[in-house]
């Protein structure tokens, strides 16, 4: 099928295409953020665990052929980094944010210095599911190839969002966030239950590199990941600790970085720069916007030493 | 060569662990009797060395010189272009004994090289990028090959390729070689088709694996079907071409692993022959000039092998125009020529032919091209 | 009695650096790699002579003062990652001024670019403060992403309005006149960026353990409802302690273009701020730690290379020898107060 000339409407096909290819890094970190600090704990640490999980997905996958595999391992791998970031914050007078930085030079140091033997080899991508079958346009095709953790991420953010509010360990989770002596009061064990959420928050943040190493751009290299991991930690701020909040502002993210290129693919091309930029001066805008001193962190899990 | 730093070097190897010594000369006594002289050379790298592109392409060359006899090869990768590679020269200098340098990233040259090189004056600098000027230490030297010519290569190839008439090219920075690649890329095409145009995204770094790849997605939606880049690391570039059924034409290394039968041809560095020639030189006490540079027919670069999808009558071309470049004097920007902005770049009869001093201030896009420089 | 109390803050975390000593040990023996050439690589590549040492410490000496970026906020309880913004807007802002200044003498060109560097990043990090104090944005995020858009800005700029003509393949500022660069110091060729950065930690010391404005942020950063209900100015000491930081970062983009560089251009941007959070969260935002951290940080990677070229290990191999042994330090801050020899009461017993 020959491509159509669609012109301008190149950019606003170019925002979805580029909000479902590049949020999913995003959306899985940030969910994964999101249950840890809605335990009380910040594992600024992700972006370790994210290349971390890139390189173990790409090297699992390439190693025995199946991408699926690769995900797996890449959960695995990052639940592991998560159960020893909530491990060691158990311990008092030790600072979560302070180990999560340790953590993240340990997770890229580790990645790289594994993943040397595995830059070259190419291994299977992860399968897309086309959406576009119903145009005869092959950009619109192509924007609307969905890759299947794009739609686990998104049944992730509702089954979580119906987790905090409605079950027993959506309860847990955010009685243990709101304050360690009252977990203690009821009979739980705060220090346990971080230790799962960080746990379950390292395996999310590990299948978003692998998404990264997979899929899209889809190959591993030591500059896979340009900080998409310490970002989606902080669009858990600006999602206000709600998991459906996260995948919108994981997608605005995405979105927004398609921007740059686009514009420059239909002739706006000065000052590229800043068109780059926008994501982050559209983040910031936001939260300016919807932030006012008398709800500073309306939201925010009370025991998060990052709110105190 | 015995400098007061190959003193320091064999000190060293008197007072360091003993199995220390013991490995890195075993490495030595292991070949036949050493007729060389001993020459310790350092190459440095700004990314991983097998990162299918820039890197690697000065990587390939190291190993050459690997192979040659009474030298040994230091290698540091991933040094950024600050305070760190001083570092680094002065470690390999110091610790090492390095004599002859290769501090191959571009930025090393001002001020680090600049900085380093009066401090040891005995030791040799070879930068790639061709940026000595006689102002210069009298111990750096620069070399350089005109790539562009292997991008007018790929344009040729591209042209035959392209059905939507529309060819993309993702560039990192619009800096004078990569202005002149796309430009060549362009001209190249155009040989086959003057109604060819050229899409260019610029992604304002060097290396950046998303944005790359949303460049070339957003270069495919706009209906370019031939993609090539100029990035130090092609790979993202040459995947999601791939995956949007785009040909690709290589840059800096081979990427026909990457990109299978959407291989058209590709330009690629061919630093193993520079390399073994300088550190051969430097072995024999021969001097090496401040000021290398060459292109197709010195061997400084070489093209891909051509892919499947090139048609014959592609072929006949490539390999005209080829031999027509290795024959010297060759130009890709001739007149009647216009920027893309109207202004005449070359009169009719004007020509500036690849070794031309002009063309490594380029500041333009010709016409034809879809982008702006700033 | 006292120095007992006092070795506690020594003991623990050298105690600690051993025990990660231990442990990357162990990680070497498991790939069949020597440990005693390990650390004989990192004492020869990092302090073991005046080359080592000048690598060191040119090494550290930004990451001192991206360092206070970090501590002087943490007083009041603030996590601001964004000085890397900072640093590259103040950077750009000493390099840009340098070439107005060209014709004053050296050390009033110096000056009024190095003042220009910390205005720039003062304002930059002072706005992530004032953002929080009027209208609650988070300074974690803020700062994150105000990082981001000062780079774009500095290159922005740099390839563009203030791009100089001549700077062909590598988009700079205009060189600045020789008068203008910060030399190197007696002895070492290390810039006095170095000397810097440690006057700028005793000052912040002096600022935070001896002055009334220390204790009030202090008492902020404890509690900033009972510091508001106190009367403490809440609002202007996180205005100014974030403004200060920002300068502190300015200033190391002023040493960056005016000592190493010689002028503004997109090698600026080298992770300095980021590995800055590092140190001073080692350094328990201690202005006084800051340096002795800083300049283990530089060690360690000055020794990068040689691990490189001597063991034949990955670039890597640092940064999993950093990471291992900054999280047993950190895993030991939970033994401070453990140990009965360094308690009062252990020493009024006797």
């Amino acid at each position: 099928m020959d491509p159509v000339d669609i012109g301008l409407w190149g950019v606003p096909l170019a925002i979805l295409g580029g909000a479902i290819r590049v949020s999913t890094p995003f959306i899985f970190v940030s969910l994964g953020e999101c249950l840890t600090e809605r335990s009380g704990r910040i594992n600024l640490g992700l972006e370790g665990t994210l290349v971390f999980g890139a390189m173990s997905g790409y090297a699992m996958a390439y190693e025995t052929g199946s991408p699926f595999i690769g995900v797996l391992a890449a959960a695995v791998a990052g639940m592991l980094f998560g159960l020893f970031h909530g491990w060691i914050c158990k311990f008092e007078g030790v600072n979560d944010i302070a180990v999560g930085i340790a953590m993240m030079l340990f997770g890229m140091g580790l990645a790289f210095f594994l993943g040397k033997p595995y830059i070259q080899p190419v291994a299977p991508d992860l399968p897309a599911i086309g959406f576009g079958w119903w145009s005869d346009i092959p950009q619109v095709r192509a924007a609307l190839q969905v890759n299947v953790l794009f739609i686990a991420g998104g049944i992730l953010a509702l089954v979580m969002a119906w987790m905090f509010r409605s079950t027993r360990v959506g309860l847990v989770v955010r009685v243990v966030g709101d304050s360690t002596d009252a977990a203690r009061a009821i009979g739980l064990n705060p220090d346990v239950v971080r230790l799962l959420a960080t746990g379950a928050g390292g395996a999310l943040a590990g299948v978003g590199g692998a998404y990264l190493s997979l899929y899209y751009p889809g190959s591993w290299s030591e500059g896979i990941s340009s900080g998409q991991g310490l970002m989606a930690v902080a669009l858990v701020i600006f999602a206000r600790w709600n998991p459906i909040n996260c995948f919108w502002a994981a997608l605005l993210f995405g979105g927004a970085g398609a921007l740059g290129p686009a514009l420059q693919s239909v002739g706006v091309s000065e000052g590229y720069y800043l068109f780059f930029a926008a994501p982050y001066v559209l983040t910031l805008g936001l939260l300016i916007l919807t932030s006012s001193p008398d709800r500073a962190m309306q939201g925010a899990p009370l025991a998060l030493s990052l709110t105190k | 060569m015995n400098t007061p730093k190959s003193l320091n070097r064999r000190r060293f190897l008197g007072t360091t662990a003993a199995s220390l010594a013991a490995a890195s000369l075993g490495g030595l006594s292991a070949r036949p009797a050493v007729a060389q002289t001993a020459l310790t050379v350092g190459f440095i790298y700004v990314g991983p060395k097998d990162d299918f592109g820039y890197n690697q392409a000065h990587a390939e060359g190291a190993a050459a010189v690997k192979a040659m006899e009474g030298v040994t090869v230091l290698e540091e990768e991933n040094v950024p272009e600050s305070q760190d590679v001083q570092n680094t020269m002065e470690s390999m200098i110091n610790f090492d004994g390095a004599q002859l340098l290769f501090p191959t990233s571009f930025g090393y040259f001002n001020p680090h090289i600049l900085e380093v090189a009066p401090k040891y004056p005995d030791i040799r600098f070879e930068h790639a990028g061709g940026l000595w000027t006689p102002e210069n230490p009298a111990n750096i030297g620069s070399y350089f090959g005109y790539i562009g010519m292997g991008q007018y290569l790929n344009g040729i190839a591209a042209g035959h390729a392209t059905a939507s008439k529309k060819i993309g090219f993702v560039a990192a920075k619009p800096i004078p070689q990569v202005l002149n690649n796309i430009n060549s890329f362009l001209l190249g095409a155009r040989t086959v088709d003057p109604s060819i145009t050229c899409q260019v995204i610029f992604t304002g770094e060097w290396s950046m694996a998303v944005k790359e790849a949303e460049a070339t997605n957003a270069l495919a939606d706009q209906g370019s079907d031939v993609i090539t880049c100029h990035v130090d690391g092609p790979k993202g570039v040459c995947e999601t071409a791939v995956s949007r059924g785009a040909y690709v034409c290589g840059y800096h290394a081979d990427q026909s692993p990457l990109a299978g039968d959407l291989y058209l041809t590709g330009a690629e560095w061919n630093w193993a022959g520079i390399y073994t020639d300088m550190v051969a030189k430097t072995q024999a006490g021969e001097p090496i000039d401040n000021f290398v540079r060459g292109g197709l027919a010195e061997g400084f670069i070489k093209m891909s092998p051509l892919g499947p999808a090139v048609s014959d009558a592609a072929r006949a071309q490539f390999e005209a125009t080829r031999a027509e470049i290795e024959a010297g004097g060759f130009a890709a920007i001739k007149g009647p020529l216009n920027d893309n902005r109207g202004n005449v770049i070359a009169a009719a009869g004007e020509a500036f032919v690849e070794t031309d001093i002009a063309l490594e201030s380029m500041d333009y896009l010709v016409e034809g091209v879809l982008g702006s420089t700033r | 009695m006292r120095l007992m109390l006092g070795a506690e803050a020594v003991v623990i975390p050298l105690g600690a650096l051993l025990a990660g000593f231990a442990a990357f040990s162990l990680f070497l023996l498991v790939l069949g790699k020597s440990p005693v050439e390990f650390f004989a690589l990192v004492w020869k590549a990092g302090f073991s002579s005046a080359f080592s040492w000048q690598n060191t410490l040119s090494r550290s000496a930004p990451l001192v003062l991206a360092a206070l970026c970090v501590a002087l906020p943490a007083r009041l309880g603030l996590v601001v990652i964004g000085g890397e913004g900072a640093i590259v807007l103040g950077g750009l802002a000493a390099g840009v001024t340098g070439l107005a200044v060209g014709g004053l003498p050296g050390v009033l060109g110096m000056g009024l670019m190095a003042a220009a560097g910390m205005v720039l990043g003062g304002l930059w990090i002072g706005a992530v403060g004032a953002l929080r104090i009027k209208r609650g944005v988070n300074e974690t995020i803020s700062s994150l992403l105000m990082a981001y858009i000062a780079i774009a800005l500095f290159n922005h700029f740099v390839e563009g309005l203030f791009r100089d003509p001549g700077s062909l393949n590598k988009p700079s500022t205009a060189p600045l006149a020789e008068s203008l660069r910060v030399g190197d110091m007696p002895f070492i060729s290390a810039h006095w960026g170095v000397v810097a950065g440690a006057l700028a930690c005793i000052l912040c010391w002096i600022l935070l353990e001896k002055t009334t404005l220390g204790f009030a942020a202090r008492i902020a950063g404890d509690n900033i409802r009972a510091a508001q209900v106190q009367g403490l100015p809440v609002g202007p000491l996180v205005i100014g302690f974030t403004a200060l930081g920002g300068a502190f970062a300015g200033l190391a983009g002023f040493f960056e273009v005016s000592a190493v560089h010689g002028s503004a251009n997109g090698s600026l941007i080298a992770g300095y701020g980021y590995t800055g959070i590092l140190v001073a969260f080692l350094a328990r935002h201690n202005p006084l730690a800051i340096f002795p951290v800083a300049i283990l940080l530089g060690g360690f990677e000055a020794s990068s290379g040689l691990i490189q070229r001597r063991m034949d290990l990955p670039d890597a191999t640092i940064l999993v020898f950093q990471g291992m042994v900054f999280i047993i330090i950190l895993l030991s801050e939970a033994l401070y107060g453990r140990f009965a020899i360094f308690t009062p009461a252990y020493w009024e017993r006797r």
